[in-house]
């Protein structure tokens, strides 16, 4: 936000922005993939899409992977992250999205599964 | 997500414009739709029209969401612009009060004519006006996305700021002050026309119970409740008219 009076606006740590760098962990999230793909790497987006129970991120985080396995933003408190990278490199060599689920009745409940009991859907597309 | 349309998330953000990213699960197909006056602009693949109200759902409720439409399943993103925190008085409080509504999503602005008070130095990065109260509120318009605190403590300064803010939608109006400042506070607003429903809007005394001291502590407490109304939290709910009437103090 920008004030009419702009002689008296200071933004003292760099130019002016909209809204804090801060302010939105989505947008720094989409950024990083988008100087990611610039920057001439294989990149894929994970999105929580629905989530049941106590499930620790909401629908609508997001995190970002590369095929050389930078990993930006996050989907839960940590425990699927390393699953989703993994097929997150299946969607990235094959092009086709897919719609994953995690919960505590997941067969791979043991390596994968929600510590904190909820189940949560990620649907993991390739930036092309 | 194709690049073009990532930019187009990324130009609809930069320009605080409100945008959904429509996803059908699992195909993958996609577009940004955004209101385009009475109509809605679409970047990307064809959406049905299905989708439309929802859209305008998930952008005035701010969730995100998987919604059925035309035999479709599809998942909402709404990148609504950032919420907005206008602080008049750039007294100590605002000092923690800046950078936490920043971490915590909210573009802050502070408000204070007295140079003394809103300098760089005492607020690195912080976007400050100078400009009165009255006339920052005028400028800024604050939305039914906008928090509005006074903590300046003079009545020259936070009446002003409070009166443009009960005539906006601000989803939040905070003012610092005793119980007994804030019962001579709403007089002089209820002499400025303001009814008691309205009056009501304002929190005061500003913040959550939380028995802070210091600004930092304060600063919290007020952050927590701004929080708290925007989700709509049991704690942040007052038995009705607990601040309305201008106290018999």
């Amino acid at each position: 936000m920008t004030t009419p009076n702009t002689d008296k606006t200071s933004a003292a740590s760099g130019p002016a922005k909209p809204y804090s760098p801060l302010a939105a962990e989505r947008e720094d999230v989409l950024a990083e993939a988008a100087r990611w793909l610039a920057a001439g790497e294989r990149v894929a987006i994970a999105t929580v899409v629905q989530t049941w129970g106590s499930s620790p991120r909401p629908e609508g985080s997001q995190m970002a992977i590369t095929a050389s396995g930078r990993i930006s933003g996050s989907v839960s408190g940590g425990c699927i992250e390393g699953a989703v990278a993994e097929e997150a490199m299946a969607v990235m060599t094959e092009g086709k999205p897919r719609l994953l689920s995690f919960g505590v009745t997941h067969e791979r409940a043991w390596e994968v599964g929600l510590a904190c009991g909820g189940k949560v859907q990620v649907f993991v597309e390739a930036l092309t | 997500m194709k690049g073009a349309i990532l930019a187009a998330v990324q130009a609809a953000r930069a320009s605080g414009r409100p945008a959904v990213l429509a996803t059908a699960i699992p195909e993958g197909t996609q577009a940004l739709i955004s209101p385009d006056g009475a109509g809605w602009a679409v970047q990307g693949d064809a959406v049905p029209a299905a989708l439309f109200d929802p859209v305008r759902a998930a952008l005035a409720s701010d969730e995100n969401g998987i919604v059925e439409a035309a035999g479709g399943r599809w998942f909402l993103h709404v990148h609504n612009p950032p919420l907005r925190l206008i602080v008049v008085g750039a007294v100590h409080i605002a000092q923690p009060l800046a950078p936490m509504a920043a971490m915590a999503g909210f573009a802050t602005t502070i408000v204070d004519p007295r140079g003394a008070f809103a300098t760089a130095e005492r607020f690195p990065g912080v976007t400050l006006s100078d400009l009165w109260p009255d006339e920052a509120m005028d400028a800024f318009r604050p939305d039914a996305r906008t928090a509005v605190v006074t903590l300046t403590h003079d009545p020259k300064l936070d009446d002003p700021a409070l009166d443009r803010a009960l005539k906006s939608p601000a989803f939040y109006i905070g003012a610092l002050g005793s119980r007994k400042t804030h019962a001579a506070r709403l007089k002089r607003l209820a002499e400025m026309g303001h009814g008691p429903e309205v009056l009501a809007r304002i929190r005061g005394p500003v913040g959550l119970s939380i028995e802070a001291v210091t600004p930092a502590e304060i600063a919290l407490s007020i952050l927590a409740e701004v929080v708290a109304v925007r989700r709509n939290a049991p704690l942040a709910q007052r038995p009705a008219g607990a601040s309305a009437a201008p106290a018999a103090a």
